[in-house]
């Protein structure tokens, strides 16, 4: 930049040095890949328009507006198949945020463990870490999506093994849980007047966790005393919320699924095609998350380690302590793109019949109603949108655990 | 990203730049091969055999049709489609005709434009279920989970039955049949809906086939047949007119044992019109005088046709009902050939 506004060009300035003036030559190329690409997308336009009116169709949104006539089996809002295919396509979007978010959460769960087991002392441990890494990593994830439902499918009792005296299965904890290869079916909490209070009073004892935490890590900066926070933490979070159950007479009861002719009904369903897709999904990013993990912990120089080690921290404090936190840096942003792999890689759900947007909007509205150039227009923005809030939000917390200058 | 765009864009210009129909004659001739979608495999309607060549009561009407405008029964690309990617495919120009036991519905005739060339079945809905649980009535099937094709005229039969009738299920959509079958027996669903006739054709390749059964009712008509894209009428015109030399061979008694002694010319008008010897029926879809001779000799007539890949003699066992010639009391009709 600085080479162009220093020295006075027009006076040397000829048009055969647009090429041979290292000073131009770069714009001169750049300019003419910019009308290249401009002329090759305006041909594709126009090509598409030309031919669009040819064939005799028109580009319509049109078709969201009209009846969808087609069930769809999780539904997070309210839907039935007299809603409009633009209904159809937000209940589609939401169950690709529910399985992709449930699909991150996990997935660097298993990933963060299994990173930091690789590297650890005990051969078995870090060997079968690295199989599962290397399994999962090299087979493509829509096998084991696959792989994962049939196995699921093909393992568990059906529904109507639960009936009759000579039942073959019997539901878990208490009768409350079923599980059938059709899904698990877990009791679902019903909210009675009072319920409010028992929520302010565990949303307060939440508060009070942290505000207990950091009076203990307060006490030991300033006093060098260690006081438990473990067992006080657990304690805090379920006591008083129980004793407000209690006392407030039960105002949240429990609605538990009952077998009833065909299938389970009441409480609540988590349906096997989620569970499988939700699985597959977190298994198989997890492999990559745990290699960026492995990644990140080695990058933070030995003597950090040996440091800390000479200063008395013990290995699991080493880890959280001094390694993890500065790991951090080189792990997050590509786990942004794992992330964004996971919500791409949802549109798979297809495979066991997981209604996602892909499903809905993405099929059968667009085989109902034959409109594929929108459709899919529509799918694309949709998809682009989720992957940029995506990198924005995890931009942002990487900036705040970038090394700071001071 | 800027790539993806471009990318994309060319996607969609190349799906668009196959739409300008017209010639397709012209093309198949050209080529040498007719391009037919068919189903991915259900049994008696299309499946490649042991051998690998593709066999069944739709692969017959595309084997026909390769007859008659080619002279050569072999000259077919067979292109398997599923419900998903059939009406893409045929839009698209991938194939020159679909033949998968396909509806002919209002709005996959107008809105999507294709020209269906006539019914090679009268179908309708049906569900399987097996034996031992013992329902009787589809309407007994509140609460059950089923699965079903996606893209299917099923998918939206189906949730008009059951809002009709006012009881709930739970739909497990399923991309191919050979899929849904899987599901269906490892016991994901407890129902499998689709058109009867494929139904009974799956069940068929069951390993106890008289473990299920399909429920008395019929919810949808389900008219199956040959289609093609709209805006080449002459092409349009060779399809209809091969499946019809096939049904008015059967009404009029021509059949492959007779074919070649009846193309020698008769005292009957109306077949010396449609083996070529007399008139020029050939000459005015641009094809020559022997065509239907040749469609009608690749696998006889329809009712022959019906016989050998589905009929009763078959494991599939499909009684002609309401696919008999109308002058059985059936609604196989063709117009006449004049
Ligand atoms: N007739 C209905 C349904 C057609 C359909 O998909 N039939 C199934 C019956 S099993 C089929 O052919 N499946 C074979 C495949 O998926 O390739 C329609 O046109 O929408």
């Amino acid at each position: 930049m600085t080479t162009i506004t220093d020295t006075p060009a027009p006076a040397s300035f000829r048009l055969s040095s647009l090429i041979n003036d290292t000073r131009y030559r770069s714009y001169t190329f750049q300019f003419i890949a910019l009308v290249a690409i401009i002329a090759t997308m305006a041909f594709i336009g126009g090509n598409l328009v030309r031919n669009l009116a040819a064939a005799g169709l028109n580009i319509s949104y049109d078709f969201l507006g009209a009846q969808a006539g087609y069930d769809i089996n999780q539904r997070p809002i309210s839907y039935e198949s007299t809603d409009t295919h633009g209904r159809a396509a937000i209940v589609g979007l939401l169950n690709t945020l529910i399985v992709a978010f449930l699909g991150c959460i996990t997935a660097t769960v298993i990933g963060v463990i299994a990173g930091v087991l690789r590297l650890s002392p005990n051969w078995l441990v870090r060997k079968l870490m690295s199989i599962y890494v290397e399994m999962f990593r090299n087979v493509p994830v829509l096998i084991w999506i696959l792989i994962i439902f049939s196995i699921m499918i093909n393992t568990t009792p059906a529904p109507r093994a639960f009936k009759g005296e000579d039942a073959t299965a019997s539901m878990w904890f208490f009768d409350s849980v079923a599980v059938t290869n059709r899904g698990v079916f877990l009791p679902k909490p019903i909210y009675e007047s009072g319920s409010l209070i028992v929520g302010i009073v565990f949303l307060l004892s939440i508060v009070g966790i942290f505000a207990f935490r950091r009076y203990a890590r307060k006490q030991l900066y300033d006093h060098g005393k260690l006081i438990p926070t473990f067992w006080p933490s657990v304690a805090l979070f379920f006591v008083p919320a129980i004793l407000a159950q209690l006392v407030l007479g039960n105002p949240i009861t429990l609605e538990y699924p009952e077998l009833k002719g065909f299938n389970f009904k009441g409480g609540m369903t988590v349906r096997g095609s989620l569970i499988a897709l939700w699985f597959a999904l977190a298994i198989y990013t997890g492999a990559f998350i745990a290699e960026n993990v492995r990644a990140g912990i080695q990058a933070i120089p030995k003597g950090q380690t040996e440091a800390a080690g000479a200063l008395g921290l013990r290995p699991g404090r080493i880890m959280n302590l001094v390694v993890l936190p500065q790991a951090l840096r080189v792990i997050i942003p590509p786990l942004i793109s794992q992330y964004l792999n996971i919500t791409k890689n949802s549109s798979l759900a297809i495979a066991v019949g997981y209604m996602d947007l892909t499903g809905t909007l993405g099929g059968i509205t667009l085989l109902q109603t034959g409109r594929a150039i929108e459709a899919v227009l529509l799918l694309m923005l949709f998809y682009l949108t989720i992957s940029l809030s995506i990198s924005f939000v995890m931009n942002i917390y990487n900036n705040s655990i970038k090394l700071k200058e001071r | 990203m800027k790539k993806s765009v471009i990318l994309g864009a060319f996607a969609v210009a190349g799906l668009s730049a196959g739409m300008a129909a017209a010639g397709t004659l012209d093309d198949v001739k050209a080529r040498g091969q007719l391009n037919c979608g068919v189903t991915t495999g259900v049994p008696g309607f299309a499946e490649p055999d042991a051998n690998g060549v593709w066999q069944g009561f739709d692969v017959a009407v595309c084997r026909a049709v390769a007859a008659a405008v080619l002279s050569d029964s072999n000259a077919v690309q067979f292109v398997p489609t599923t419900g998903k990617t059939r009406f893409t495919a045929l839009a698209s120009g991938e194939i020159d005709m679909l033949a998968r036991n396909t509806t002919w519905t209002f709005s996959r005739d107008v809105d999507l434009k294709f020209e269906f060339t006539g019914v090679n079945y009268y179908d309708g809905q049906g569900f399987m279920i097996p034996k031992e649980l013992g329902v009787s009535s589809a309407k007994d099937l509140d609460g059950a989970t089923v699965c079903i094709q996606t893209g299917t005229t099923t998918e939206l039969n189906l949730a008009d039955f059951f809002r009709s009738n006012n009881i709930s299920y739970e739909p497990v959509p399923i991309e191919t049949g050979a899929e849904a079958v899987q599901q269906y027996t490892a016991g994901a669903c407890d129902v499998y809906t689709t058109d009867a006739s494929a139904l009974a054709a799956q069940r068929a390749n069951f390993e106890d086939p008289d473990a299920h059964v399909i429920m008395p009712e019929i919810i949808s008509k389900e008219p199956l047949g040959p289609l093609v894209r709209h805006g080449d009428n002459e092409w349009g015109d060779i399809v209809r007119w091969t499946l019809n030399a096939l049904i008015t061979a059967e009404e009029l008694g021509v059949t492959s044992a007779n074919l070649a002694e009846l193309a020698g010319g008769t005292n009957n008008p109306e077949i010396n019109r449609l083996l070529g010897t007399e008139g020029d029926l050939g000459g005015m879809l641009g094809l020559d005088g022997d065509w239907a001779e040749r469609a009608i000799g690749v696998a006889g007539n329809y009712g022959e046709i019906f016989a050998t890949n589905i009929g009763e003699e078959t494991p599939i066992g499909l009684a002609r009902g309401l696919n008999a010639q109308y002058t059985d009391g059936g609604l196989i009709y063709s117009p006449p050939f004049r």
